[in-house]
C-alpha cells in the first residue's frame, strides 16, 4: 500500500507535484476576502444604522415606536403614524396583488395559448424593471388626478358607508399609493408563483383531470395545495418590498402624520418619511430619528428574509420527501 | 364502487353547468388578470412616451439647466449634468460590484465548505433584501457625515444594491458548468486556479454578462441610495467624483414635485430616456442570456 502511495507520489511528481499552488492559496484568499466583504458589509449597515439612531434610542426608548407625530421644533417624534401607513400601504397592496398574481400566473401557466406564453411572461417581468422614480412621476401627474377625478368618487359614493371610502381632496393619498406599490409587486408575485405553478407534477394535475375535476377545481384542488407555502414566500417578498419602497410612495402620498382609515387622505410611510427629509433636518434628534425610522424598516426585512427563507426551506424539505 | 359510479352518473345536469360555469367564470379571471398586467405595462409606458417625447430633444442631454430659472427668457434647459453624473456614478458601482460579486461566486461556488455556503448564500439574500432608501440612509452615516456628499459616495452606495444583484446571476451560472470540465482539467495537472480563472470562468462570460447588464439597469434607475449620498448640487455639469453629482432619478424625483409644468414635461423627458436605456438593456441581457444557454446546450 504505501510502496504503491510513493511510486504514485514519484510517478506525478515530475509533472505537478502535490504541493500547494501559490495561485490556490491567492485566489481563495482573494475570493475568501470578497465573501467577508459582503458579511462585513452586512454587519457593517447595522452598526451604522443603529448608531446613527443611538440619541434618539436613549430619548425616547422604545415607546418612539408606537407614538405619534413629527415635532422636531419641541423634540416630539415617534414613528407611530408611519408604521401605520406603512401596514395599511403595504397590505392594501398585497391584497389587490395577490389575487392578480395567481391570475397572472395561472393564465402563463395553464390558459395561455403557447405562442403568446413568452411575450407575456417577459412583458410581466418588464413590469418590474420599470424604476420606482417613472412609477412614481407617472402616479403623482395621471394616476392621483385619474384617481381622484373618477375612482374615488365612485368609492366613495358607493361604499362611503365604510370607513376606508372617506371624503376625498386630491389626487395624492394612501389610497394612490396602495395602486402604485400593487404595480410594483404583482410582477414579484407573479413571476414566483408562476414558477412554482411549472414546479406542479403533470402527473398529479392530470390524475385530477381524469378523475373528471374541471380545469378549475384542479387548480383549487392539485395546484394551489401544492404551491402553498411557495406563494406564501412570494407574497412575504412582496409585502417586504411593498414596506421599503421609498420613492414612488414619497411621490404620490402626500405626507401627514394623522392616523386615519380613510384612504384617501394623505399620510406617510417609515421608508417615505425618510426619503422626504433628504434636504435636511432641524435638530440632530431629528436626524437621529430618521435613523431610529430606518432600524424598524431594516429588523423587518431582515424578518422578512428569514420567513421567506425558513418557509422556502420547509418546502423543499417536504417535497424532498414526496419526491 | 358501482353505487358511487352510478351517483355520478346521475347527477343532476345543472349541478355539472354550474361546475362549468364557475370553471369558465375562473378563466376569465384568469384572463383578464394578465390583461390587466400587460395593460398596465402598456399604460405606462406609452404616457411616458406620449409626454415625453415631445420634449426630447438633444438639448435634454446636452444642455445644462440655466443658471437663472427666474429670467424671462432662460433658453433651453437640459439635464447634461443628471446625465453625466448617473454615468459617472454607476460606472463607479460597476466597477466595485463587479469584481466583487464575481469573486464572492467563485469562492461560493469552487471553494467554500458546505457549512460557510449555507450561509453565504442567505446572507446575499439578506443583504437583497435590505430596502434601498435604508442602504442610502446607511451609507450617508458611513460617509457623508464628515466627509459631505459626493458620486464616490453615492456609487459606493449604488455597488451595495449591485453586489448581491451580480454574485447570484454568477453562482447560478457557476453552478451550470459540469464538473466533468473541472475534473478534466484537474486531471491533467492543471493547478486550481488556474482551472477556475481558464476553464471554468470562461464558460461562464455570457452568464455573468447577462447579469451585469441587468444588475446596471437596476441600479441606473435607483432613486433612493442617492438622495442622501448625492444629490445636494448645481446646475453646472460635473464630472468630478469626489464632489455631489446630479443623477437621471433623483433629477426626476425633485422635477416630478415641482409645481411647474415645464419642470413636469422634463421629467417626462428624462423619464423616456431613462425609460428606453432600461428596456434597451433588457432586451440585449434577454438575448445575451439565450445566446449563452444555447452556448451551454451545445457544448454539453
Amino acid at each position: 500500500m504505501s510502496t504503491l502511495d510513493a511510486t504514485a507520489e514519484t510517478a506525478r511528481r515530475p509533472f505537478a507535484g502535490r504541493r500547494v499552488h501559490l495561485g490556490d492559496v491567492l485566489l481563495q484568499l482573494v475570493a475568501g476576502a470578497a465573501a467577508l466583504y459582503t458579511l462585513v458589509l452586512l454587519g457593517l449597515i447595522v452598526y451604522k444604522v443603529v448608531q446613527g439612531a443611538r440619541l434618539s434610542m436613549s430619548t425616547f426608548g422604545l415607546g418612539f415606536v408606537t407614538s405619534v407625530g413629527w415635532d422636531p421644533v419641541h423634540n416630539a417624534m415617534g414613528a407611530g403614524s408611519f408604521l401605520f401607513g406603512t401596514a395599511i400601504t403595504a397590505i392594501g397592496a398585497l391584497l389587490l396583488a395577490t389575487p392578480l398574481a395567481m391570475g397572472v400566473a395561472l393564465f402563463l401557466t395553464e390558459l395561455a395559448p403557447r405562442a403568446i406564453r413568452g411575450p407575456v411572461t417577459a412583458l410581466v417581468e418588464t413590469l418590474a424593471a420599470i424604476p420606482s422614480v417613472v412609477i412614481g412621476l407617472w402616479g403623482i401627474i395621471v394616476l392621483g388626478p385619474f384617481l381622484r377625478d373618477h375612482v374615488m368618487p365612485a368609492l366613495h359614493s358607493t361604499l362611503g358607508f365604510i370607513p376606508l371610502f372617506g371624503p376625498y381632496s386630491t389626487g395624492s393619498s394612501v389610497f394612490t399609493a396602495i395602486v402604485v406599490l400593487t404595480i410594483m409587486i404583482l410582477p414579484i408575485i407573479s413571476s414566483i408563483s408562476r414558477e412554482l405553478f411549472l414546479g406542479v407534477p403533470g402527473e398529479l394535475k392530470e390524475a385530477a383531470l381524469g378523475l373528471g375535476t374541471t380545469r378549475w377545481e384542479m387548480v383549487r384542488g392539485v395546484m394551489f395545495p401544492y404551491a402553498r407555502g411557495g406563494v406564501a414566500a412570494a407574497m412575504i417578498l412582496g409585502l417586504g418590498r411593498a414596506v421599503g419602497e421609498a420613492i414612488a410612495v414619497t411621490q404620490v402620498i402626500g405626507a401627514g402624520t394623522h392616523i386615519t382609515w380613510n384612504l384617501f387622505n394623505t399620510g406617510d410611510t417609515l421608508a417615505s418619511k425618510i426619503a422626504e427629509s433628504y434636504q435636511g433636518y432641524e435638530t440632530n434628534l431629528e436626524g437621529s430619528s430618521l435613523f431610529y425610522l430606518a432600524v424598524i424598516l431594516l429588523v423587518f426585512s431582515l424578518a422578512v428574509n428569514l420567513v421567506a427563507q425558513m418557509i422556502v426551506r420547509r418546502v423543499d424539505r417536504r417535497q424532498g420527501r414526496a419526491a | 364502487m358501482s353505487a358511487a359510479d352510478l351517483s355520478v352518473l346521475q347527477r343532476p345536469n345543472d349541478k355539472r353547468r354550474k361546475r362549468r360555469f364557475v370553471n369558465r367564470g375562473m378563466e376569465v379571471v384568469a384572463w383578464v388578470a394578465a390583461a390587466i398586467a400587460v395593460g398596465l405595462l402598456g399604460l405606462l409606458v406609452w404616457s411616458v412616451a406620449k409626454q415625453g417625447a415631445s420634449q426630447l430633444n438633444l438639448d435634454l442631454i446636452t444642455k445644462p439647466p440655466s443658471q437663472n430659472e427666474f429670467a424671462l427668457n432662460p433658453g433651453p434647459q437640459g439635464l447634461a449634468n443628471a446625465f453625466v453624473g448617473t454615468f459617472i456614478i454607476v460606472a463607479i458601482a460597476t466597477a466595485i460590484a463587479l469584481p466583487i460579486g464575481i469573486l464572492v461566486a467563485i469562492y461560493v461556488n469552487e471553494f467554500a465548505p458546505r457549512a460557510v455556503k449555507n450561509f453565504l448564500t442567505p446572507s446575499l439574500d439578506i443583504l437583497n433584501g435590505i430596502p434601498a432608501i435604508v442602504v442610502g440612509i446607511f451609507v450617508f452615516g458611513l460617509i457623508v457625515v464628515g466627509h459631505g456628499q459626493s458620486g464616490f459616495a453615492g456609487g459606493f452606495a449604488l455597488s451595495v444594491l449591485m453586489i448581491p444583484l451580480v454574485a447570484r446571476a454568477t453562482i447560478e451560472v457557476l453552478a451550470l458548468v459540469p464538473d466533468s470540465l473541472r475534473e478534466a482539467s484537474l486531471g491533467l495537472g492543471v493547478p486550481r486556479w488556474r482551472t477556475t480563472l481558464g476553464i471554468v470562468l470562461p464558460q461562464t462570460v455570457g452568464g455573468i454578462l447577462t447579469g451585469t447588464v441587468l444588475a446596471v439597469a437596476r441600479v441606473a434607475g435607483e432613486t433612493a441610495p442617492l438622495l442622501f449620498t448625492s444629490s445636494i448640487v448645481g446646475t453646472q455639469v460635473g464630472w468630478n467624483p469626489s464632489h455631489a453629482l446630479q443623477s437621471v432619478p433623483v433629477a426626476i424625483y425633485e422635477l416630478s414635485e415641482s409645481p411647474t409644468p415645464a419642470d413636469h414635461a422634463r421629467a417626462w423627458a428624462a423619464a423616456l430616456v431613462l425609460l428606453l436605456f432600461i428596456l434597451f438593456t433588457s432586451l440585449i441581457a434577454r438575448w445575451l442570456a439565450n445566446r449563452s444557454r444555447r452556448k451551454i446546450a451545445r457544448a454539453s
